[in-house]
């Protein structure tokens, strides 16, 4: 561009504006609380997962397994209302 | 804020001329255009002198060209008669009998030669019809406008601000995009999808901010606007495929009378560099769902090798050498409707066979080859796009083979006895599950493999994309009509 004029541009992203989210306070012990355990239905998960209940309810937590019904689609919105209505915490079991 | 402009000024009523200074035909006439203004009230809109053809209050400057632009005046002089601001009739350039017939004024410019052509309107200047548009057109485009600051170089703040793929992009400036809009006849504001992985509204208008950059030529602008709409249905599921960790990306197949009308290669090179539409179609949609969608590599983009394909992969079918129907007419399409087929697919690799003179030879081997696919050890979870070469397809052509019976034949050697490829068999751990012992496997899903016929006449070879996940857990094959 030889204008002598500063090159003015469209901006090509989808200009959102985040909210800003507070991070829930760590809790201080799993004691009582409600874990809830992700599998993402890949290969393996459940042996992962089965593993991490029984330590959980070894330290006193309370377990409630959720499952996608597929890795390659985002968790719907229906589970992940419920896991965050019904549970303190939660953990994923991501991959094979 | 910029001045409005965008209103269209009406013309003064009754007989008008438009002129410019620089036109040696404008300049010949500006004694017959003083007889006028005596003899029937003429107004003069000049182009580029306040005082041409002459200091009088019948000569207006149309400084900015908004009369000229808004009128549509292609040569100067242009003759009009004018009523409530419209132009109802005009003559362009010089010629004695028509000025005299339409103005009803005799012996005009007796001096003059008969006839002499006309110049150019400013207004169609090409050196300035960019700006024209941007200020005119009334835009209505909503994008945020960013200026680049005079010690900034333009390349490098567009990739600095994270909006390229780590090539250089075209810098979408308003006429630019205003120009590619020229593409589609659909509104700039019309939102054609939500792109994942952010769930953005995408507009018409972001896609040709993109395109733009990408390279692409307002005429390829449909296709992109095709091809995102497919991609972001839930059946095809671009977050999954951004997401995963195979060196996937969405392969792009266009059929129909738009390939050659845009110049789109399905021969030579066919699925390499070199021809623009080729290029740059795929690489709008991988721009779009990365500046728009916001699907970064090492955001929710997570693949472990990536691939080169990923800056974008679209081609055509050769369907007028194609003895068979096309890929979108076995899809359910007319061969008069132009589409796009997207697929999930890794990069393509060759399937090489020089020796097979018979369609039998040649079938078992493209079956051996594709059993390959993306593992020889997994089977029915991933589909896959077969490219035929000219040379290939010629086998099947002369044993008097279509696309059924050659899909018929090619299952058949797709079959795996399961036993095989279990899970430790010849001392392999990957491989099918257990509960498939003892039983005949298919390679590929029922429906899943997509022929098509593309590549140069030399060259005994063929091509195959290997798939992502496929059905409905995955990524479904989506085919979709391309409007303007």
């Amino acid at each position: 561009m030889s204008t002598s004029a500063n090159t003015v541009v469209l901006d090509p992203t989808g200009e959102l504006k985040p909210q800003h989210r507070e991070l829930v306070t760590r809790p201080e012990s799993l004691n009582g609380l409600t874990v809830g355990l992700l599998d993402i239905s890949k290969a393996r998960g459940n042996i992962f997962l089965d593993r991490i209940e029984e330590r959980l309810t070894a330290i006193g937590a309370h377990v409630k397994r959720y499952a996608k019904p597929t890795f390659a689609k985002p968790a719907p919105v229906d589970l992940r209302h419920e896991i965050a209505t019904s549970c303190d915490a939660v953990i994923e079991a991501l991959a094979d | 804020m910029k001045a409005d402009f965008s209103s269209r000024p009406p013309l003064p009523n009754g007989l008008v001329a438009v002129v410019k200074q620089d036109c040696p035909t404008c300049v010949l006439v500006v004694p017959v255009l003083a007889d006028l203004a005596e003899r029937a009230n003429i107004t003069v809109i000049t182009q580029d002198k306040a005082d041409f053809p002459a200091a009088a209050e019948w000569v207006v400057l149309d400084h900015d060209l908004a009369l000229s632009w808004h009128h549509d005046i292609v040569t100067v002089p242009t003759l009009l008669r004018v009523e409530n601001g419209e132009a109802t009739t005009q003559t362009e350039g010089w010629s004695r009998d028509q000025w005299e017939s339409f103005t009803g004024v005799d012996g005009l410019g007796a001096d003059l030669p008969d006839w002499r052509p006309g110049c150019g309107s400013l207004s169609v200047d090409p050196s300035r019809t960019d700006e024209l548009a941007v200020r005119f057109s009334n835009s209505t485009m909503n994008s945020r406008r960013i200026e680049i600051a005079p010690l900034e170089d333009e390349w490098e703040a567009m990739h600095d601000r994270g909006w390229t793929d780590g090539l250089p992009v075209v810098p979408p400036t308003e006429a630019r995009v205003l120009r590619m809009l020229k593409g589609t006849s659909r509104d700039p504001q019309d939102v054609v999808a939500i792109v994942p992985p952010d769930l953005v509204e995408c507009t018409i208008e972001k896609i040709a901010v993109n395109a733009v950059m990408a390279g692409c030529l307002p005429e390829y602008l449909p296709v992109v606007i095709a091809a995102l709409e497919a991609a972001c249905t839930d059946e095809f599921n671009m977050h999954g495929l951004l997401a995963t960790t195979m060196p996937t990306g969405p392969v792009i197949i266009v059929n129909g009378p738009i390939r050659r009308e845009i110049g789109m290669n399905s021969g030579m090179n066919v699925l390499g560099q070199g021809n623009r539409a080729n290029s740059t179609i795929g690489r709008a949609l991988q721009l779009v769902i990365s500046n728009v969608g916001g699907g970064k590599p090492g955001g929710v983009d997570r693949s472990t090798h990536g691939s080169p394909h990923k800056i974008g992969m679209s081609f055509a079918e050769d369907e007028e050498g194609s003895p068979w129907d096309s890929l979108s007419e076995s899809r359910g399409f007319s061969s008069n409707q132009s589409t796009v087929t997207l697929f999930s697919g890794e990069a393509p690799r060759i399937i090489f066979d020089q020796m097979s003179r018979s369609a039998d030879s040649l079938v078992k081997h493209l079956a051996l080859s594709l059993m390959a696919n993306i593992s020889p050890r997994l089977a029915m979870g991933f589909e896959t796009v077969l490219v035929l070469g000219p040379e290939h397809m010629a086998r099947f052509k002369d044993a008097g083979w279509d696309r059924t019976r050659f899909l018929e034949e090619l299952e058949r050697y797709l079959t795996i006895d399961a036993d095989d490829i279990i899970r430790g068999a010849h001392g392999i751990e990957e491989g099918l599950p257990d509960f498939l012992t003892g039983s005949q496997v298919p390679k590929f899903p029922p429906g899943g493999i997509h022929v098509v016929h593309a590549g140069s006449n030399a060259g005994l070879f063929s091509m195959t994309f290997g798939g992502w996940v496929a059905g409905a857990t995955g990524s479904v094959t989506v085919t979709k009509e391309i409007t303007r």
